[in-house]
Parts: structure tokens; C-alpha cells; sequence
């Protein structure tokens, strides 16, 4: 295996430890937004409870894949850094947003109005930030960014608008939104303490798992018929909601994360081996061996370092969960 | 506002706003550290209540921090793609190192914060010190690859302006990397120990309950005032960097226009450009040659040996300078006087050190903002010093003025946020009640 073609899996591994994990904080936020019935209050709370130690662990894992991106492939950055320019910038707004209502949330005091509204600022900003970094992906998989050119000069809206804002980009984003919402359904019904709480997750997780299926089932079918990936994403599908149905909620934990995964590695396997399509390739785009070498020495440091370390944060704040 | 002067004022208040919270999160946890083991080691209930608000400060402002270093990662790419496709595979490398420093900081401090009755004693206290180490080394980090940016090494510029034969680590030990390092590191400590002092001394002048915040000034004077005392050597080191290869730089933070030996040290003034003079300035003869070279005789090169079109700002260079060296200036005599204070045991802290500190409170931020201010305007008009200029690094995009002023609308709305909370959560003494309950208990 070549030196590029290994970073570019460290990008996309560090990318899909985003959406497991980071992705689930906004999926948590989603369902604090549409928090309802009468353990409303306890739903938020379980939410919160649930984030709080790791929030911040597991929002670097984006800073982690950007930075992977421009050092590894640094044509590839730039390119996406000008196209993308308007969701990107968009979904840092939401970013930030989140994480001053995180703060805000967590250290601001307890009094009822000001949970309120940060929470709102929390729930709204969780919904529009995969939407938008989710329809960034979508430009970038329909191969809009890689073939895109403003030589000779085009119109604002031509250039900076019309690449990523189309059905298939939206799409991508609706389906990004809706991953998230299924994840962190299906990890609360396992962080509740209390059963009624437990089961309230567990019928959204059933609910956003149909709507994972209807948005991302037929662009993933009919993008790539029959192979692998897909098979292995169906079968942890089916997995998934039946561990649900009958409350084996420490499987379906297991089996909605390969699911999703499933989908991220489907994607890199369709474009491969371009980095952006449909031209620029890996090997293309990668920066020279020297810098490639090094980085990848850094990784095996950094993997020594933060395994054990991550591995000890969550056994200390995630080692009681139930059942 | 052109695309370019807006870009670079986005990036500039991205950056001056990150850094705030860059430093606190590189000193706090220093502050905290020591406050849990003075608890632990002699029982005294004041420290377990410190080591607590200044974990919680440094939660709020790591929270804050995380979210704009991730603006500024992107930024990177939105702002400067010119930059980044060049520039990623020389100095990436400590980016990387700092990606995992700053995680590792993230993780540890999740322990610290929520793991006072999950993990051992020594588990916890130790989980601060990784919190501590680790922040310090994401800013050594950082500084390494802006020092790059002055001192451009480890590639070859090809006559197309691409870079070959790259060396990353050659890039890292570029000739800037350890004056502005040392400089940086100190400048956190001493900016986050004398503020958080000051703070405390200025409660303590209005009366407030004196033990506890008498605890308080000694713990963030032992982190802020060495720091701040040994702060002027590390000044003399970048001088002396600055002078041997950023001339321009050294001229527009002087205001010497003239190229000359037995060089004066303006003390102040106003760089008027149009005459090429400096107004009003206090000069200590040959006082710049032996600063920068450490010989009265030396020859200072002045801004007539700099093309015109590669002018900085000369009179927003000078005054971010000046500001910086005479607020670091009476931070060092603070500091050598809380040092001596400390050292004379039994000696009460009187109301003239109290004022002292107090009115310095803010002091250090406004150095570093101004020393950043000095750097950064200082190096233009080029992003890599003599390779590559601002200008070819701007993204293509029009219509940067509007987004930097959404960006300039966040950035105050944040402010306020992080104001309000610090405020509510941190600065406030102990009611009243707790006092006497504290004091009693000692």
C-alpha cells in the first residue's frame, strides 16, 4: 500500500471517528430540539449528561481530519477550501454557535430561561451544521469540486453557489442529519438510567433508522449496485433494528456504528482513487514523501499516545452504562 | 474595504481572539494544578475551592477556545488557499503535533473536570499535570509554524513558485522557531498570572474576604511573576533574531528610517512617513545597535534599505511595539517585586503591591495582542517573509467584506458570551457566608 493512499485512510478514519462520536453530539442536540412528552425535561437532561465529559474529545477529531487534509493533500484543501467556501462557511457558524450554547449550558447556572434559550441555540445549530458540512460532501462526491473552473470568469452564483447547492448535495445533507439523529438515538437508549426514558429513545432510533434507510438507500443502491460495502451496511442495518425492536441495545449500539461507518467507507470506495473526482487522484494531490513519512510517524506517536487516553476517558465516564 | 484588507482583518481578529484563550488555557491549568496540591498537601479547604473555579474557568474558556481554533483551522483554507497549498507539506508537521497535543489536553481535561470522585487522588492530580503539559506544548506548536513564517527554511522555491526538496523538520527548526517560542510561553504565564493576581488584589483592596483571596494572588503570582521577570531576556533574543533577519521589521517597530551605526533607542514618538522621520521621541544614543547586536557600534539597517513597495505599516508596527515593550516592562518590575514579597517570609501584602497588581490586570493580554499586532503587520506585505506576498494567498472568492463582517458580528457576540460567563461563574468571591464557614475551618 502507498504512502498517500495510507493518509488518505488516516483522513477517513479520523473523518468516521467524527460522525460516530461527533456526530452523535449533534444528533444529541437534534433530539434535544424535538424533545417532547412527558419526560421532555428528563430527555434533555439525559442528553447533556450524556455529552458533557466527552464533548470536547470528541470535536477534535474534525479539527484532526482538516488538518490531515492540508497537510497530506494540500491541492485537494485549498480546492475545497474555495468552492466550499459559502456551507463551510455556514456550518463554522454553527460550530461556534453550538459549542458557546455548550458552554453556556454547562457552566451558565442552572436557572430555567437560560437553559432554554442556549438550548435552543444548541438544538437549532446541531440541525443546520451537518446539513450543511453533509452537503459539502455531496459536492464534493458528484464530483462538482474537482471539475469545477472559473477560467474564464463565471457569475457569484455560478461559481460559488450552483456546485454545491443541488438535490444530490441537499440530499447528501438530509442523510448526514439523519445519521446523526439514528446514532445518537441508539447510544441513549443505553445511556438511560431509567427505562421509560430508555424506551423513548429506542422508538426515535427506530423512527430515524426507517428515515436513514428511505434518504441514503437509493443513491447508495444506485451509485454502487452489489458491492461489498453496501451488503455489509444492509445486513448491519437489518441488525441494528432488529437489536432494537428487542431491546439488545449494546448490539445495536455496534451495529448502527458499522452501519453508518459503512456508508462513509462506501462512499471513499466508490471515488477511489480520487480525491476529489473526477479527476484529481490520491497520488496526485498527496504532498511530497518526506512530509507524507513524517506525518505518518507522528500518527503512530499521537495512536500510542491518545488509544490508552481515550480508552480511559470513556471507561471512566462510560464504563456503568447498563445492560 | 478591498477583498484583501478585509481577509486579513478577519484572519486578525480570528487570531487576536483565539490567542486570548490559547493562553489562559496554557496557564490556568498550571494555576489549578498547584492550588489541588496545596489542598491535598495541607487540607486547606480555600485550595479544593480554587483548584475548582479555575478548572471550571479553564472548561468555559477551553470550551470557547476549541470552537475558534476550529474556525481557524478552516480559515486556513477559506482565507489563504494560496497559502495552504504551498505551505501544508513544510509546516504542517507541528500542525499535526499540535492536533494531538490540544487532544490529548481535551481528554485529560474531561477527567479532570468531571473525575473529582471517579479516579484516585494521584489519578486526578496527575490528569492536571498532562492537562498543563499538554496545553503549553499545542501552543509551542503553533509558534513554531508561524515561526516559519519568518524565517522560511526546510524547501527550495522553484522559479514557478512551487516548493521542492522539502524538509519539514529542517522547516521546524527554522531560525525563529526558539526566540519566538520562549517569548510566546513566558508571555502566557506572565499575561495569565498577573491578570488573575490582579484580579484578586483588586477584590481584596474593596474589602473582600482577604484569606481567600490571598491564596488566591500567591498561587497565580507563582505561575505569572517568574514569568514576567525573565520575559525581558527572552525580548532581548527576538530583538536580536528580528535584527539579524527581519530588518524591515526591527526598522518600522523603531521608526528608523535611516540606516545608521551608533543607532538610538526611540523610547515612544510617532513615525511620520511622508518625511521619513521619527516625531517626538525620547532616543537613547547607540541604545537600538547594542540591544540588537550587543555593540554600541553596530550598524542598524533603516527602512531606506527597503523597497518602498515592501513597506509595513510603519506607524502601527511602532506603537503595537512600543505598547508591548512598556506594558512587558512594568510587568517584570510587578513581577521581581511580588518575587521579592514571597521570598521575605511573614511580610503582609500592602495596599501600594495590591494597587500595583490591580491596575496591571489587564496588561498582559494587551502586550500580547500588541506583540502579535508588531509580528504579524510587521512581516507584510508578505505571508511567507520574502517568499510568498498576502496578496497571491487570497482565495479567489469576491465578496470578502461581507463575510468578515458576519464574522466581526460572531466574534462580539462570543465575547459577550465568554464575559458573562467568567464573570458569573469564576470571578465572584465566595458569598459571605462561605467565607466565615471557610475561614472558621481553618
Amino acid at each position: 500500500m502507498s504512502l498517500p493512499l495510507l493518509l488518505a485512510g488516516a483522513v477517513l478514519v479520523a473523518l468516521n471517528a467524527y460522525v460516530l462520536l461527533g456526530g452523535a453530539d449533534f444528533g444529541g442536540g437534534v433530539w434535544d430540539l424535538f424533545a417532547a412528552g412527558p419526560r421532555a425535561r428528563g430527555q434533555r437532561e439525559l442528553i447533556a449528561h450524556a455529552i458533557g465529559p466527552i464533548w470536547e474529545a470528541n470535536h477534535v477529531w474534525l479539527i484532526l481530519a482538516i488538518v490531515l487534509l492540508f497537510v497530506c493533500f494540500p491541492v485537494a484543501f485549498a480546492r475545497l477550501s474555495v468552492v466550499l467556501n459559502i456551507p463551510l462557511t455556514l456550518a463554522l457558524f454553527g460550530i461556534v454557535l453550538r459549542g458557546a450554547a455548550f458552554a453556556f449550558r454547562s457552566y451558565g447556572g442552572d436557572r430555567d430561561a437560560v437553559q432554554l434559550r442556549w438550548g435552543r441555540v444548541f438544538a437549532v445549530a446541531s440541525l443546520t451544521t451537518p446539513l450543511l458540512l453533509g452537503t459539502a460532501f455531496g459536492a464534493l462526491a458528484s464530483g462538482a469540486v474537482g471539475s469545477w473552473s472559473n477560467d474564464p470568469p463565471r457569475a457569484f452564483a455560478a461559481a460559488y453557489i450552483a456546485p454545491w447547492l443541488t438535490p444530490f448535495g441537499v440530499g447528501v445533507g438530509l442523510l448526514t442529519l439523519a445519521c446523526f439523529a439514528y446514532l445518537a438515538a441508539v447510544y441513549l437508549t443505553l445511556e438511560a438510567d431509567d427505562r421509560q426514558l430508555s424506551e423513548d429513545f429506542r422508538s426515535r432510533a427506530l423512527l430515524a433508522g426507517v428515515v436513514v434507510l428511505v434518504v441514503g438507500g437509493p443513491p447508495m443502491m444506485s451509485a454502487t449496485p452489489g458491492s461489498l460495502v453496501i451488503g455489509v451496511a444492509t445486513v448491519a442495518a437489518a441488525v441494528a433494528w432488529w437489536a432494537l425492536w428487542t431491546r439488545r441495545y449494546r448490539l445495536a449500539r455496534v451495529a448502527a456504528a458499522g452501519q453508518v461507518s459503512c456508508v462513509i467507507w462506501g462512499w471513499a470506495l466508490r471515488q477511489f482513487p480520487y480525491v476529489l473526482p473526477p479527476s484529481l487522484t490520491i497520488e496526485a494531490a498527496a504532498a511530497p514523501a518526506p512530509t507524507l513519512q513524517l506525518v505518518l510517524a507522528a500518527l503512530a506517536l499521537g495512536v500510542v499516545v491518545l488509544v490508552p487516553s481515550l480508552a480511559y476517558l470513556f471507561n471512566v465516564f462510560k464504563g456503568e452504562a447498563k445492560r | 474595504m478591498s477583498d484583501l484588507l478585509a481577509a486579513r482583518f478577519q484572519m486578525g481578529l480570528s487570531l487576536a481572539f483565539h490567542i486570548v484563550f490559547a493562553v489562559v488555557g496554557i496557564a490556568s491549568p498550571a494555576m489549578m494544578v498547584i492550588a489541588e496540591r496545596r489542598w491535598r498537601a495541607s487540607g486547606d479547604s480555600i485550595y479544593l475551592d480554587l483548584a475548582k473555579r479555575w478548572a471550571r474557568g479553564t472548561a468555559i474558556l477551553f470550551a470557547v477556545g476549541a470552537v475558534s481554533g476550529t474556525v481557524l483551522s478552516f480559515e486556513l483554507g477559506l482565507l489563504w488557499p494560496g497559502f495552504m497549498r504551498v505551505a501544508g507539506p513544510v509546516i504542517g508537521m507541528p500542525f499535526s503535533l499540535e492536533g494531538f497535543a490540544f487532544f490529548t489536553e481535551a481528554i485529560f481535561l474531561g477527567v479532570y473536570l468531571y473525575g473529582w470522585d471517579r479516579v484516585t487522588p494521584r489519578a486526578h492530580l496527575l490528569a492536571g499535570v498532562v492537562v498543563a503539559v499538554s496545553g503549553a506544548l499545542s501552543g509551542v506548536f503553533v509558534v513554531i509554524a508561524n515561526a516559519w513564517m519568518n524565517a522560511p527554511t526546510g524547501f527550495t522555491l522553484a522559479p514557478d513558485g512551487s516548493f521542492t526538496d522539502i524538509h519539514p523538520l529542517q522547516a521546524m527548526a527554522n531560525p525563529a522557531a526558539l526566540s519566538q517560542v520562549v517569548h510566546m510561553t513566558l508571555a502566557a504565564y506572565a499575561a495569565t498570572g498577573l491578570a488573575v493576581a490582579g484580579i484578586h488584589a483588586g477584590l481584596m483592596l474593596r474589602g473582600r474576604s482577604a484569606l481567600f483571596h490571598r491564596h488566591a494572588l500567591i498561587v497565580a503570582l507563582t505561575v505569572g511573576a517568574p514569568a514576567a521577570v525573565l520575559q525581558p531576556l527572552s525580548g532581548d533574543l527576538s530583538a536580536r533574531f528580528v535584527a539579524r533577519h527581519q530588518p524591515a521589521k526591527l526598522a518600522a517597530m523603531e521608526g528608523l528610517f535611516e540606516t545608521r551605526d551608533h543607532a538610538p533607542l526611540a523610547i515612544g514618538g510617532w513615525p511620520d512617513t511622508t518625511a521619513q522621520q521619527l516625531r517626538f521621541a525620547i532616543e537613547i544614543p547607540s541604545g537600538l545597535s547594542l540591544l540588537a547586536f550587543h555593540e554600541p557600534s553596530a550598524t542598524v539597517t533603516g527602512l531606506d534599505q527597503v523597497p518602498r513597495d515592501e513597506w509595513p505599516n510603519i506607524p502601527a508596527v511602532h506603537l503595537s511595539f512600543q505598547v508591548m515593550v512598556g506594558l512587558g516592562t512594568y510587568m517584570a518590575f510587578v513581577g521581581l517585586w511580588g518575587v521579592w514579597l514571597v521570598r521575605q517570609k511573614g511580610a503582609s501584602i500592602g495596599r501600594g503591591y495590591l494597587r500595583a497588581l490591580a491596575w496591571g490586570t489587564p496588561f498582559g493580554f494587551i502586550a500580547i495582542e500588541a506583540g502579535w499586532m508588531a509580528t504579524e503587520l510587521g512581516r507584510q506585505p508578505w505571508i511567507i517573509y520574502r517568499v510568498l506576498r498576502t496578496s497571491a494567498a487570497l482565495t479567489p472568492m469576491p465578496g470578502q467584506p461581507i463575510r468578515t463582517a458576519a464574522f466581526v458580528v460572531l466574534y462580539a457576540f462570543l465575547a459577550v458570551v465568554v464575559t458573562v460567563l467568567l464573570s458569573r461563574q469564576i470571578l465572584g468571591s465566595p458569598v459571605t457566608g462561605d467565607t466565615a464557614e471557610l475561614e472558621a475551618r481553618r
